[in-house]
């Protein structure tokens, strides 16, 4: 199972962890629906970059990097050609680390992005302020020739001037609603808090 | 979690965040540009009442790779030579601003005693003959690394173990991990009731060395020399030294290290050093990046604290 919310490596001496549990309420994307967005943004990246000379993708930990490899996989499929993924964990760039609750994950960029198309990739773009952070990490990697931005899913609510250039689904959604996104598709819903101090993830 | 003053606070599961983190780490120290921004603002203040090089620099290169300010406290040319207090100093320092102390002090529980006159995150850095966490955590981390599992791993201490506060604290994280832990000294350098730390003891190199995985000596403090506790450093090395007979008895896949600073003759002969399992400059770098780690999550977690209340 692909799911973000699950794979949270567990934060006890040091993080506080997630203390709250999605509770879903509507399906916006079934699987085939999210498989069919991915497909529809490969073709629209690979339009947009008239091919896949110099395109990289990015996943942005920890959401992203299915997303990526998704992405990846359907280019490949399209253009008959390898695509490079990598991913980068943008925790050490935010400007908010006493509400970094979660563990690191290894950023893993094993090619050059000086002069490439780099395309970020994440499952769901919010107030934007990881995507600047994940700028500010990339680029501490070399100078890319362009970076661009696909979304899974665009909730709205935007803190910073950051703009998706290729979205799966545009979902409108009040700030006390919580989306949550994988693979196997797209639920809306809300967070509730925990009563017993356990954690999602925790068994 | 707002200090880190032993290993016995972390746990198995804290000192498995840090390496998690550690890893992270490791990969940023490999970039072109070996610095991230996420203490961009702090300041960290290194108050150092005991000679060291390279705790101390470690700590302070951890601290700049992650953008955090640095101030610098040596007891030697400070108040404390006018006859200021401990508790004085400490808060002075404190009253200029700064998120976390490092604090290194001859007296064993000095640090502990910091932490609670301070606001601040204080992160033990070597205290009597007490504790040195972050040393036992760069040491699992070189263990780690070289993709070992600790479970039934057999780790053999050579040296004065009753004088090494890196004995101690690694004797803690390596049996927390489920390590087999095998104390070898002679009589005169194991402290009383030596059993009660969960470890092996033996007092004979010769014997232990084929059936250990990891070899860690430590360093023979010259200045315990006039206690008269082994006859001679040359008889200390004759029966204790890693020497080139013993170091073909120990498996080829042993790990062999080293706290530093190395005493080439002592513990070690100089022909063993350039020895393939040596492993004490991995030790060096990986001290930056376990640092980074405990800096991180030390002061990540204290800032979560501060905002949760």
């Amino acid at each position: 199972m692909v799911d973000a919310e699950l794979r949270r490596p567990r934060a006890v001496a040091f993080g506080r962890g997630d203390l709250t549990r999605f509770v879903p309420q509507t399906t916006v994307l079934s699987e085939d629906d999210v498989a069919r967005a991915l497909k529809r943004m490969a073709h629209e990246i690979i339009e947009r970059n008239s091919g896949l000379d110099d395109i990289v993708l990015i996943g942005l930990e920890r959401g992203g990097v299915p997303i990526a490899h998704a992405l990846g996989d359907a280019l490949a499929a399209i253009e008959d050609r390898d695509v490079e993924v990598g991913t980068v964990d943008a925790s050490f760039h935010r400007d908010d680390i006493s509400t970094t609750h979660v563990l690191p994950e290894v950023t893993r960029i094993p090619f050059s992005v000086t002069d490439k198309h780099v395309i970020l990739c994440d499952d769901v773009l919010f107030t934007g302020r990881t995507v600047r952070a994940a700028l500010d990490a990339v680029t501490d990697f070399g100078r890319p020739k362009t970076i661009q931005l696909a979304v899974l899913v665009d909730r709205g609510h935007r803190e910073l001037p950051i703009r998706p250039d290729y979205i799966g689904k545009n979902l409108p959604t009040s700030r006390e609603e919580s989306v949550r996104v994988s693979l196997g598709g797209v639920e809306l819903g809300t967070r509730e808090t925990l009563e017993n101090g356990t954690r999602e993830g925790d068994s | 979690m707002k200090d880190l003053l032993t290993i016995g606070d972390l746990g198995a599961d804290g000192i498995q965040e840090i390496m998690h983190a550690a890893d992270s780490f490791a990969e940023v120290c490999q970039r072109p540009i070996p610095k991230v921004p996420a203490l961009r603002g702090k300041t960290i203040a290194s108050m150092f009442f005991e000679d060291s090089t390279r705790t101390r620099t470690s700590f302070e290169t951890a601290a700049k790779r992650l953008s955090a300010d640095v101030m610098n406290f040596s007891a030697s040319s400070s108040s404390v030579n006018k006859g200021e207090s401990l508790r004085d100093t400490v808060e002075t320092i404190e009253a200029m601003g700064v998120d976390a102390i490092i604090v290194r002090h001859k007296s064993s529980g000095a640090p502990e005693q910091i932490s609670r006159w301070a606001n601040a995150s204080v992160i033990n850095g070597g205290d009597g003959w007490h504790a040195h966490p972050t040393q036992s955590l760069l040491d699992v981390y070189t263990i780690r690394e070289e993709g070992r599992t600790f479970d039934g791993l057999r780790i053999a201490i050579v040296g004065d173990i009753s004088h090494s506060r890196v004995a101690r604290s690694n004797i803690e994280a390596f049996h927390t991990l489920g390590a087999e832990v095998t104390l070898v000294a002679p009589p005169t350098l194991l402290p009383p009731h030596v059993e009660a730390l969960g470890a092996h003891v033996s007092h004979d190199l010769d014997a232990v060395l084929a059936n250990t995985d990891v070899l860690y000596l430590l360093r023979m403090q010259h200045e315990r020399m006039d206690q008269a506790l082994v006859p001679s450093l040359g008889e200390y090395h004759r029966a204790f030294g890693l020497t080139l007979d013993r170091a073909k008895q120990l498996p080829s896949s042993a790990l062999i290290m080293h706290p530093g600073p190395m005493n080439r003759g002592i513990e070690i002969s100089p022909e063993v050093i350039d020895d393939e399992r040596v492993r004490v400059l991995n030790q060096v770098t990986n001290g930056v990046i376990v640092r980074m780690a405990v800096l991180y999550l030390v002061l990540g977690s204290a800032a979560a604290d501060r905002s949760a209340s």
